[in-house]
């Protein structure tokens, strides 16, 4: 035994290999308690469908429910109103809803709707989440001359359009987001479903 | 029979030499003015909030269904609870006066400088987990504001690129701020992050004990010493400044006593109204602003328009005006260390920056408008250039001769 050792060497390797094994270690063990704060199996399963009678909702009338914990407005726009958005257009992020995460593709048209008077919007801004206030009053004080009924978020001021498109130069980066619904009837609207043949 | 018990402890445990190192036999400058209360009444506060803390979680439910109930119940119901919730509540926002009093005593006397970058470290680090035990605290009551706050703050983490909604996700533990959500700040609020600040407490002071303080004067006393060793311009810790500073508890108590007993919301500063109505997942109220500590970065999250589709940019800023004051040690480039030797930029600087702070955290609770959006504007641009600028202003100042010793004002 009379060749020399390098021992710094030999500290170096043994505790390189210590901190590989015992960081692998401590990652392993880290995975349960990190996937533990994901949804629960009950939170996930949570989210059916929801179904709404519309038959009461006059025209300008909005009403909120409740789908996966989150307000979802379905509201009834008048003809004239509908006519005033496509002047709107050059004033908007999206006008086109060209962003397709926001809107199922049946809705991918110029009120982004099925039916063209009755629109369906996750109320939440898609800024940092509070749900905007509906604002159908025409050139308000406080939202100036130019308002021609929509969407204003109290929080950051983001505003949307009728059809939930948000206007250029506001914190929200996208439209509001047309969650799947399809129509039962006349009068009845099932939210959370895609209508049968699409998607 | 006292010292033969202190000799059978000292050997087995340092309890005499603790005391000696960090009261009796620590040097301290002997011109500490009353900017030099803050840091105790620091400490005060955090007992304050851990007492009144352990009493409330014995009837709070962190339940959604019932936490809103519960903490009513704890108003009128439990005996003398009204007096532990205002004490909790009411010393929350002390917390943050007596911290942020404490962190401006820092920045004008230069003591985050060079040998205390650690101590300023282990500070910041104590920022921002108080913001967190703040933030998580405000959640519980299962108020409007508690769940419309945390909606907003959990949704900045959702606007960075790629991974913010699965974060976003993992964070709240269900697809909205929910039951679980409620549940897993319960247990950070009451456990995780106290300890976290317990650590860093007992770091800050550690390092500052090792390095010594600064003070109004930014000299060094370590520098000059008698012949026994000690800074001439030292005097230790107990009994001096233990006994000034019950002066200064006594006026905080004072004060702090005035706001719990006669103004305990301070007409919603401390506890805002809308937070007094249960939380309402399908409603955001009509106007939200957090609690007054968060809003300077609130308003520069807001002054922030969205750019090419993503609201990252406004997080990204509020999150570097934060990062900023980590980096403090290394942009000020000045040999001086205190505002009495500064020139006439760093003193400009320092105004400019506090009215720019004073004013995003005004703005920060007032609603929208195109008037407050530019003037949050300015003042974030003033704020970030403090920063920014500072290595060239800093390096180029006009600063005044430092003495040798301590002077007395």
């Amino acid at each position: 035994m009379s060749h020399t050792v390098d021992n710094s060497k030999r500290r170096f390797l043994t505790t390189a290999a210590s901190v590989v094994v015992g960081g692998a270690g401590a990652a392993a063990v880290a995975v349960p308690f990190v996937f533990s704060m994901l949804p629960s199996a009950k939170a996930r399963a949570a989210g059916a469908p929801v179904e709404v009678d519309i038959s009461k909702l006059e025209v300008g009338q909005l009403m909120t429910i409740e789908w996966r914990g989150k307000p979802v407005w379905i509201f009834n726009r008048s003809l004239e109103s509908l006519q005033e958005l496509p002047a709107l257009n050059e004033q908007l992020v999206d006008p086109e809803s060209d962003t397709s995460s926001q809107q199922p593709a049946y809705c991918k048209n110029e009120n982004r709707s099925i039916r063209d008077n009755i629109a369906v919007l996750v109320g939440i801004c898609t800024h940092l989440g509070c749900s905007p206030t509906y604002r159908p009053d025409l050139a308000p004080a406080d939202l100036g001359p130019e308002w021609k009924g929509g969407f204003f978020c109290p929080c950051h001021g983001s505003r949307y359009d009728l059809s939930g498109r948000v206007f250029k130069n506001m914190p929200a980066p996208k439209n509001l987001v047309v969650p799947p619904y399809h129509f039962l009837g006349d009068n009845r609207i099932v939210v959370g479903e895609d209508p049968q043949g699409a998607a | 029979m006292f010292s033969s018990l202190m000799g059978w402890v000292d050997a087995r445990f340092p309890a005499t030499k603790l005391w000696e190192e960090h009261l009796s036999k620590y040097y301290a400058p002997k011109n500490f003015n009353f900017w030099y209360f803050f840091g105790s009444l620091a400490l005060l506060v955090l007992v304050m909030q851990i007492v009144t803390g352990i009493f409330l979680t014995m009837h709070y439910k962190p339940d959604a269904a019932l936490a809103f109930a519960s903490v009513e119940y704890i108003m009128r119901d439990v005996e003398w609870g009204w007096l532990i919730r205002y004490l909790h509540s009411t010393g929350a926002s002390a917390f943050f006066i007596v911290v942020y009093l404490h962190m401006f005593r820092g920045l004008i006397y230069g003591s985050y400088k060079q040998p205390r970058e650690l101590v300023w470290l282990f500070g910041m680090f104590l920022y921002l987990a108080l913001m967190a035990e703040a933030f998580m605290g405000y959640l519980l009551p299962w108020g409007q504001m508690s769940f419309w706050g945390a909606q907003v703050i959990i949704s900045l983490f959702g606007a960075i690129p790629f991974v913010g909604d699965q974060l976003a996700l993992w964070i709240r533990g269900d697809f909205v701020v929910a039951d679980a959500t409620l549940n897993r700040f319960f247990a950070f609020h009451v456990i995780a992050v106290p300890l976290v600040i317990l650590g860093l407490v007992v770091a800050h002071i550690i390092a500052l004990h090792e390095v010594g303080s600064n003070n109004p004067d930014g000299v060094e006393i370590k520098k000059l010493k008698d012949k026994n060793g000690i800074p001439l311009d030292g005097i230790p810790f107990h009994p001096y400044y233990s006994v000034k500073d019950i002066v200064g508890v006594t006026v905080f108590l004072f004060i702090f006593s005035l706001v719990l007993f006669y103004a305990p919301e301070m007409d919603g500063w401390f506890l805002e109204h809308a937070n007094f109505v249960p939380a309402n997942p399908l409603k955001t109220p009509l106007h939200i602003a957090p609690v007054w500590y968060f809003t300077p970065f609130y308003a520069i999250l807001r002054a922030v328009p969205s750019i090419a589709g993503s609201s990252f940019p406004g997080v990204v800023a509020m999150g570097l005006s934060i990062v900023f004051l980590f980096l403090l040690p290394w942009l000020d480039r000045s040999p001086v260390k205190s505002i009495r030797y500064r020139g006439i930029y760093f003193r400009t600087a320092i105004v400019l920056f506090v009215i720019s702070f004073i004013g995003l955290g005004f703005l920060g609770t007032q609603p929208v408008t195109p008037l407050y959006t530019w003037l949050a504007r300015i003042f974030s641009i003033i704020y970030f250039a403090f920063f920014i600028l500072m290595p060239i202003y800093t390096k180029h100042d006009n600063d005044k001769p430092v003495p040798e010793r301590v002077t007395f004002k």
